[in-house]
């Protein structure tokens, strides 16, 4: 399962982070530091899974930023590789073209969306039409 | 509208107010409020399972969903519930198959394809859910081989047809890839069937070559999944991974050397291992040392090929791994040293060699080593420095005196150090260096340390003794430790004859401790300890014995001393008791060095020497420990005796009693603070009183058991609510109550109306009358009412809950049919609806009673508990019908029967106190209707009243106590409120301030 998913920029700013797991907010920043570090440390031809601690971090790169998933051992690692993926491509179609800007200013949207694609660390949609109709409609309701 | 239902998704509690509506959602049209649905319910699947469990019939109708998102979200929840008991959805196989084979087989809508792959975590989830189902089990991995390989295929397929389409390829073949790996892992891990097995392999080899690193690393996973049943298939990729060893990425190297951790046998361990230190030696996160060193220690224990070599490697593990490591790893290693292996000749070599190695490590200048390491070298050296040639004793002792006097050493360490020259000391014939070590740390200012070598000074001074104290390699052999102390029974017994207080078990105790803190009326162990120091050569002895034997008690028993040198006591204890826990439970047979001097001392040396050992130091305080120690020790023995002794038939009386009991106590009020502890120690310390007053029973009365047998359990009744009590008090108590409670018991047990009685009570299928005649209940107050019908409602102050009972009667005396009563949660209290209560059809007087049980959640002074009836009448429509009835603080309030002395524990382990002046009114000026006006409005328990001061007791349900200490100066009354509940005292204060102020 999914413990927690994280965005970071390249200097190391948490732009988004969302947890499953209880874990303490003192922690979170000292976790969310070392989980930059180790993931900032790997070049390109380093594999994008990294054993941390007693759980997986899984990280893609999109231009300056990085989407980190901490997941158990259970999960499968490629899955949530293209899982990231998908996720960035649902963005993509929301914002057109998606870049770091539009995710700091409609954090609450990207949260919905990451809501509707993850529930209680298990990957619950990812169809992208889905994913989208909910916030599609709040849209339609604010616009009126 | 969706939304509404995502925000219910995840901060829910209040599961059974929101169920029915979700289920409702269930049969919605729009499939997205389904999905939604299902997924709340998936949350409260993982939340609390039991409230679920009724619908589980609605899973199986979301799985068979028409839309592929709710189908999908029900897997979630199927995916749990299989994991957690495959046998009980077996049955299910064959639909997750049958979905898995339109998945694959591109059934889906095309807008859920992900870059033209159907649903790929779809398909993941569904593989691991066959996975699952058919681990072990040929039958249904029978049902899944055809898909699998169809799945398979596809993967494989769809990697083909791509392979010219060059800007796809590689997202796909990701997916694919993620699906294959998946179907890999499924088909390993169900029941094997040889052609899959095959194709699998190929995809792993697959995987293995690819030149993308992630799937190295996945097929290098899969690999390590496989390997297990088919260690041949590491063989074909021998050379992938022998590169991958080398890879530069270290998590590729990582998850080689856990696919070689899995295929290590005697012939390759050194290189592994020598890869796996290699590995070790670069990383510096804590973690990944812990887990290898763990490992390698694992695999050089298990296929070591020669002694040498596997000193080395365990030398280089605990160099390495130092003091982050597992404490497991230098006990099994010291275990191993000293139980040896069959060869008597080779287990010499192998600890020749251990302690030629340590030496020359400790001759290196400048090293430091981690304080575990050292820790093992020391008990090497101790034990088998004898083997030595060339080196005599003094040499090594010199050694470890370096090491000794160095700073970098822990005093944990030099402990170990200075036992281990304590166990050179009787082979070096003349040694300064010895000498001086005494010297210098008999002045030492560790504690500790100075008990050590007070130790090591009288044992030089009677050498006989040190060298039957200290026999060469005698670590492993078998000490006869009589644990029950039997040789001290008789001394126990003089003594208990002459008035000495019996044994208390360790709980007992601190409830007197913190009892005898306050009223101080508890003199032997507050007497000072002071002969410690001076008797250091066997009071280490008994406190070890008696620590392996009975543990925390001895500890206790120190603690209780209370003086100054208790620090010393309890480190040593920490010490010496070290090393038999350490190696006790790295191995039964394995008794680390101190016990043998122990028990040797308590053995040889025996009682007589104690004694006289006693008679020269003797204080008070001494004989007294003594005494706990040994009752303590005695006591072990017991319990195994009294077990013996003992019918099965009067351990279940036991039993039976103890349910009763806690009937009675919870109906009388009478919370103890056992009451409050957790249910386990509840049984256990009852158990444990059990034993003990069994024994004291036998002393007393040897001969009737069938007597035996009841007053015993009487006693038990009675030892349960006088824990708190002196346990002299309780002896008496005991004999003088006997009579009254074992007829008491008599019907408890074994009349069947009371029984009857009480089983009554609890299922409350009595009825109402019989349930009101018990309990105060206040008057019928009629709540709501409309020309059919009329709700009233009243209390039933029940001592262990309040009842609140509504009836709903029928003005018209006409049928109520399906009359239903619910009542909104609200967060302070929490309700539990009585059974019995919804009986389908109404009684003759068109009456119909409902009953809930109301507990408070946290205190508050007044409370709204509302609801809504819904009735039908004959052939109406159904009607519904709102009210709501005001609770109160005080309705929650109980009586705390406790005696004074409870009353003083309890007041000072609360730590909130709320104190106020209360101005009375002229009429009740005197302390007496003060009291009675407390006692009668706020129910409190009168515990004691002296002079103007008074006691009261009382206790929120379901058991948080509140004591209460009033003075009554003039017309103004001082109350001061303590409760380990913060809010509560406040609460309380407040209702008093009203009722003075209303009388």
């Amino acid at each position: 399962m999914i413990k927690f998913f994280l965005m970071v920029n390249k200097q190391g700013q948490t732009r988004l982070s969302k947890y499953y797991e209880h874990v303490e907010i003192s922690k979170r920043t000292l976790l969310e530091t070392e989980v930059i570090k180790s993931c900032l440390s790997r070049s390109n031809e380093q594999c994008s899974f990294i054993e941390f601690k007693d759980f997986k971090l899984i990280y893609r790169q999109y231009a300056a930023l990085f989407i980190v998933v901490g997941v158990n051992d259970t999960e499968n690692e490629m899955a949530i590789y293209e899982f990231i993926h998908n996720f960035v491509e649902v963005l993509d179609e929301y914002f057109s073209r998606v870049s770091e800007l539009d995710i700091m200013f409609n954090l609450d949207k990207v949260h919905i969306i990451l809501d509707e694609m993850v529930l209680n660390g298990c990957i619950v949609e990812t169809n992208r039409a889905r994913i989208l109709a909910p916030l599609l409609i709040l849209d339609k309701m604010s616009e009126s | 509208m969706a939304l509404t239902v995502v925000s219910q998704i995840f901060p829910r509690e209040m599961i059974p107010a929101v169920l029915p509506l979700i289920e409702d959602k269930l049969q919605h049209s729009k499939e997205i409020i389904r999905r939604k649905a299902v997924l709340a319910l998936y949350k409260f699947h993982l939340i609390a399972p039991n409230q679920v469990q009724h619908i589980h019939i609605k899973f199986r109708k979301a799985l068979c969903d028409r839309d592929v998102g709710v189908m999908a979200a029900s897997l979630h929840i199927y995916f749990r519930m299989i994991k957690e008991n495959s046998s009980g959805y077996k049955d299910l196989t064959g639909s997750f198959v049958t979905i898995l084979k339109q998945v694959v087989g591109g059934k889906l809508p095309v807008d859920f394809n992900y870059h033209s792959v159907p649903a790929p975590w779809l398909q993941i989830q569904l593989l691991r859910i066959l996975g699952l189902l058919g681990k072990d089990d040929q039958r249904t991995s029978e049902l899944m081989y055809d898909v699998l390989d169809e799945s398979l295929r596809r993967a494989e397929l769809n990697h083909n047809v791509t392979y010219g389409n060059i800007c796809t390829w590689f997202k796909i073949q990701k997916v694919q890839k993620a699906i294959l790996f998946e179907c890999v892992h499924t088909v390993y891990s169900i029941y094997p069937k040889s052609e899959l097995l095959e194709k699998a392999a190929k995809c792993i080899g697959k995987f293995v070559l690819s030149p993308k690193i992630n799937l190295k690393y996945l097929g290098l996973k899969a690999l390590t999944y496989v390997i297990q049943q088919d260690p041949t298939l590491a063989l074909q990729h021998q050379m992938t991974i022998i590169e991958c060893l080398d890879h530069p990425d270290p998590i590729i190297k990582r998850e080689t050397l856990e696919l070689l951790y899995r295929i290590t046998n005697a012939q390759n361990i050194t290189v592994i291992v020598q890869k796996m230190l290699e590995y070790l030696q670069q990383s510096k996160e804590e973690y990944i040392i812990v887990n290898l060193v763990g490992k390698i220690a694992e695999l050089a224990e298990k296929y070591a090929p020669d002694n040498a070599w596997f000193i080395q490697t365990m030398n280089a593990v605990f160099s390495v791994g130092g003091d982050v490591m597992h404490p497991d790893i230098p006990n099994n290693f010291l275990r191993l040293l000293a139980e040896g292996f069959d060869d008597e000749t080779e287990d010499q070599q192998l600890r020749l060699y251990a302690v030629q190695s340590y030496l020359t490590l400790l001759d290196a200048e400048n090293v430091f080593y981690p304080q575990k390491f050292l820790q093992v070298m020391s008990w090497v050296l101790g034990e088998y420095a004898y083997l030595l040639d060339k080196e005599t004793p003094e040499e090594v002792i010199t050694k470890l005196y370096k090491l000794l006097t160095s700073d970098l050493v822990s005093s944990e360490t030099k402990a170990w150090l200075l036992a281990a020259v304590t166990k050179l000391t009787p082979r070096a014939h003349s040694s300064n260096v010895v000498e001086r070590l005494i010297q210098e740390f008999t002045v030492s200012l560790d504690t500790c340390m100075r008990q050590h070598a007070f130790e090591l000074k009288h044992l030089r001074e009677n050498v006989e003794l040190m060298k039957s104290l200290l026999p060469v390699d005698k670590s492993c052999e078998d000490l006869v430790v009589d644990t029950s102390l039997s040789f001290l029974d008789g001394f126990v017994a003089e003594e208990l004859s002459q008035g000495a207080a019996p044994y208390k078990p360790h709980h007992q105790r601190q409830e007197e401790k913190l009892s005898q803190e306050k009223v101080l009326n508890f003199e032997p162990y507050g007497l000072s300890f002071s002969s410690s120091g001076f008797t250091g050569r066997q009071s280490p002895a008994g406190i070890s014995l008696g620590s392996d034997v009975s543990g925390n008690s001895a500890e206790t028993a120190l603690k209780e001393t209370n003086s100054l040198k208790l620090d010393g006591i309890k480190k040593l204890w920490g010490k010496e008791g070290y090393l038999p826990k350490k190696e006790g439970k790295a191995g039964d047979e394995t008794e680390a060095p101190p016990v043998p001097q122990e028990s040797i001392i308590m053995e040889s040396v025996d009682q007589t020497i104690v004694k006289k050992d006693q008679s020269q130091v003797l204080t008070q305080s001494k004989e007294e420990k003594e005494k706990q120690l040994l009752a303590s020790s005695l006591f072990v023995g017991l319990g195994s005796e009294s077990t013996i002794n003992l019918l099965g038939k009067a351990d279940t009386v036991s039993h039976k009693f103890r349910r009763k009991s806690k009937v009675k106590e919870t109906k009388s009020g009478e919370t103890t603070s056992t009451q409050n502890m957790p249910c386990s120690y509840f049984s256990s310390s009852s158990d444990v009183t059990y034993e003990d007053d069994y024994y004291l029973d036998t002393l007393q009365d040897r001969g009737d058991k069938e007597l035996n047998k009841f007053s015993l359990s009487s006693e038990l009744l009675d030892s349960e609510s006088l824990t708190e009590l002196p346990s002299a008090e309780k002896l008496s108590s005991c004999t003088e109550s006997t009579p009254s409670l074992f007829t008491d018991n008599m019907e408890g047990l074994h009349t069947p109306s009371t029984v009857a009685s009480v089983a009554n009570e609890i299922s409350l299928a009595s009825s109402l009358l019989e349930e009101t005649s018990e309990h105060m209940h206040s008057d019928l107050v009629e709540v709501c009412d409309n020309e059919t019908i009329s709700v009233s409602s009243y209390k039933i102050w029940k001592d262990d809950c309040l009842m609140v009972t509504w009836s709903v009667s029928s003005k018209s005396g006409l049928e109520l049919k399906s009359a239903n009563l619910e009542i909104s949660p609200t967060e302070n209290f929490k309700i539990t609806e009585q059974p019995g209560c919804c009986l389908p059809v109404i009684e003759t007087e068109s009456i119909k009673t409902f009953q809930y049980s109301v507990q408070m959640e946290k205190p508050f002074t007044e409370g709204n508990l509302s609801g809504f009836i819904n009735y039908q009448m004959m052939d109406t429509h159904s009607v519904q019908l709102e009210f709501s009835v005001n609770l109160s603080l005080l309705d929650f309030i109980r009586p705390l029967k406790i005696s004074t002395e409870n009353f003083g524990s309890l007041w000072l382990s609360f730590a909130n106190d709320v104190k106020q002046n209360v101005k009375m009114s002229e009429s009740q000026a005197a302390l007496p209707s003060a009291l009675k006006t407390l006692q009668q409005k706020l129910r409190l328990h009168v515990v004691e009243i002296i002079g103007n001061e008074g006691l009261l007791a009382c206790q929120l349900l379901p058991s948080i106590p509140c004591l209460v200490h009033f003075r009554v100066h003039g017309d103004v009354l001082a109350l001061w409120f303590r409760s380990s509940c913060s809010t509560l005292p406040d609460y309380l204060l407040y209702q008093c301030q009203k009722v003075m102020e209303e009388s």
